[in-house]
């Protein structure tokens, strides 16, 4: 009895062995078919940047929606996986890794820091995966970091700094004082800054780093109040820069000079509310009142405001056009290999997703896009819950704002 | 570099304002450690929730005076349910013990505050009456920080009368001197250990609604606070609410006087202070020798 019941646990077991080989196996290829199309997006969703990922992340799934809506990339369904990098370059790597082998994720679209963003492009070069960064940073599409497989779809510290210093310089005063987050992104603007109002003939009183994440600016500030510059520029990402803005006013800086930062961020507005950003000035790559006269802008507002009730902000809107570009990408070259979707989308540079026309320079792959200078509206001028922003001027497009191919060391 | 006294002492006195939440959180640490020799870790993870139950009741009460009062004692309460159900079962054993379990509570409030408050931090603005800021003559300085200063200088008062001039105090000095001979007078210790706990939690929550206001409210915001505060009571001397006190003002103003020198260092300084006074005195400013070791 014994042993027949060995025998019959035996052949049981191995029957189920078998057929589970053979399913692993076999039919691998016919599934392919009706397999989803796999991205993955890896974002800080805790930490200090928690709000601005929150926006990429409802932006990236509007995009999938729309996507499966329309019946899916070349019949498949589109699937974005997200993941949380922590903030931390390590812990980007090790998930975008984990989505590239594991989930099999064939496109990475995403990243929001420049320094876990370049990690997340170590991965992908190695593992030949096509990568849209979401991330701004100077360095992504430049040698010896970019690859023929890495996008930016997001602006960057050259193009930002250069237009908002420009502005700055010549709208709200000559003497400023930087402060900046001491890591790839606030490096990157503090010497572009530095270098624009050299060339605007400004004079700089002093820069001033501090550690990314930080809550506490007030041992920076009583240097600055004392320097009397016309203007604080403030490279102040994330949540930190509600902290920054709300110690600089609590010390009465805003009484005596201007406040400006070359990015803004609705995230943020909305968090730290129109006191706190009256009559702040930055660069911003979208705004969703743009919907006023922008098609694409509209028709993703409303997506947004259907399935979220609340409009899109200016990061969210970068991983929405990066998941639509894979799509497009796939769909103009018949095939999900990265090298045949890379070539595609610079033989067909030209897109629109959300905020008319953009297009991807040849050489680095970086997307060239308008850019807004807004203010902070005020209490009292609002618009319903998102409307805090004023549009003081457009900036075309323009490759002269970026660095060369041959400065950015393409031949 | 400027360093003329009009230069740096705005920067002495920005630092003074850092000093008083190290100040608080440290003499909680301290006054924990000194009597119970509990290595409290999750007193960063206390601090948090002191600024978040601020928010609470803020929201609640629309009050900042009623939140400010309520949240360190709630904070206090929490504090007193972890030591009567968690720790006390470890009393006796190694001290690596209690330290371990306050390290993993902490992992939990703070996943605990992400899944009630969300990932991204709240903020919440100081009361209208202290919102603008103040003209000390050599400097304009946030009125809502020499708030701070205010009320950290009167608790210190109030805790000193406490330990000194009452008989609770006078437990707490002894029991902290010689848990055993206290014993041996008949009094209950399980008592005091309790509501030293309870103060040393309350403490924290307190730094955490002072610090709501100027920093705002998210998850890890204790995670650095706790390592300098620990780097506090290290420098002033395990067990010593003096050197809690003294060691406390003492970092901030390491940290307002580097940033003005060279803002790199300003995080690393506070540790080669550490170093430094630890190879000239081994057991703190203040300490006892053998006590920690």
């Amino acid at each position: 009895m014994a042993s027949m019941t060995r025998r019959k646990f035996l052949a049981a077991t191995g029957a189920t062995a078998g057929a589970m080989a053979t399913q692993g196996f076999l039919p691998a290829m016919l599934r392919a078919q009706g397999e989803p199309l796999r991205i993955g997006c890896p974002l800080p969703l805790t930490g200090p940047f928690a709000a601005l990922a929150a926006d990429m992340q409802r932006g990236a799934q509007l995009a999938q929606d729309e996507l499966n809506a329309k019946g899916g990339v070349m019949g498949r369904k589109v699937e974005v996986l997200f993941r949380d990098d922590e903030l931390k370059p390590a812990v980007g790597a090790q998930r975008t890794k984990e989505l590239i082998e594991n989930q099999k994720c064939q496109f990475i679209v995403g990243g929001l820091a420049a320094h876990v963003q370049m990690a997340i492009n170590e991965q992908t070069k190695k593992a030949k995966v096509l990568f849209i960064s979401t991330s701004q940073s100077d360095e992504i599409s430049a040698k010896p970091d970019t690859s023929p497989i890495t996008f930016h779809e997001a602006l960057n510290p050259t193009i930002t700094s250069r237009v908002m210093g420009t502005w700055i310089a010549q709208n709200l005063g000559k003497k400023w004082w930087i402060i900046y987050a001491d890591y790839a992104w606030g490096k990157q603007n503090n010497a572009v800054l530095q270098d624009t109002l050299a060339k605007q003939g400004g004079t700089l009183l002093g820069a001033t780093p501090y550690p990314l994440g930080s809550a506490e600016f007030s041992a920076h500030l009583p240097k600055i109040q004392a320097a009397k510059p016309d203007v604080i520029v403030s490279v102040t990402p994330g949540a930190d820069n509600i902290a920054y803005l709300k110690q600089a006013r609590s010390f009465g800086l805003d009484k005596t000079m201007k406040l400006a930062q070359p990015l803004l961020w609705i995230s943020y507005l909305k968090e730290g509310g129109p006191e706190l950003y009256a009559d702040i000035y930055g660069g911003i790559n979208w705004y969703w009142e743009l919907q006023d006269t922008i098609p694409s802008a509209k028709k993703f507002v409303e997506a947004s405001m259907k399935k979220f009730n609340i409009p899109p902000g200016d990061y969210g809107a970068y991983s929405y056009s990066g998941v639509l570009e894979v799509a497009r990408g796939v769909e103009l070259a018949k095939s999900t290999d990265s090298d045949a979707v890379a070539n595609a989308l610079r033989k067909n540079p030209v897109y629109d997703h959300f905020k008319g026309k953009e297009w991807w320079r040849a050489c680095d792959n970086k997307s060239m896009q308008d850019m807004w200078i807004v203010k902070g509206r005020g209490p009292g001028k609002t618009k319903g819950d998102w409307g805090l922003l004023d549009i003081v001027a457009k900036v075309a497009a323009d490759e002269k704002y970026d660095r060369t191919c041959a400065e950015k060391g393409h031949a | 570099m400027d360093i003329s006294l009009a230069a740096v002492l705005p920067q002495l006195f920005t630092g003074l304002v850092l000093g008083m939440l190290f100040v608080l959180l440290a003499i909680g640490l301290s006054l924990i450690f000194g009597l119970m020799t509990v290595v409290n870790f999750s007193h960063g993870a206390l601090y948090m929730l002191g600024a978040y139950f601020t928010v609470f009741f803020l929201g609640y009460t629309r009050s900042f005076w009623v939140a400010l009062l309520m949240a360190p004692l709630m904070v206090g309460a929490f504090g007193l349910l972890v030591e009567r159900f968690l720790i006390r079962r470890l009393y006796g054993r190694s001290p690596d013990d209690p330290l371990l379990l306050t390290f993993g509570l902490s992992l939990v409030l703070i996943e605990t505050a992400k899944i009630i408050w969300g990932k991204i931090g709240l903020t919440l603005d100081p009361p209208r009456a202290l919102g603008g800021a103040v003209d000390l003559g050599f400097m304009s300085f946030p009125a809502y920080r020499l708030f701070v200063i205010a009320v950290t200088v009167a608790v210190l008062i109030g805790l000193w009368a406490f330990l000194t001039r009452t008989n609770v105090g006078l437990i707490i000095r002894a029991g902290s001197r010689d848990p055993l001979m206290v014993r041996a007078l008949g009094i209950d210790l399980n008592r005091v250990w309790l509501l030293v706990f309870g103060i040393g939690c309350a403490l924290a929550g307190l730094a955490g609604a002072l610090a709501g206001p100027m920093r705002g409210a998210y998850a890890e915001m204790g995670v650095t606070m706790v390592i300098e505060s620990f780097v506090v009571i290290v420098v002033g001397g395990m067990g010593s609410l003096l050197g809690a006190v003294l060691a406390g003002i003492l970092m901030g103003q390491v940290v307002g006087i580097t940033t003005y020198f060279a803002p790199k260092l300003a995080e690393i300084m506070v540790f080669v202070v550490m170093a430094v006074v630890l190879l000239v005195r081994p057991s703190g400013i203040f300490g006892e020798a053998g006590l920690a070791e």
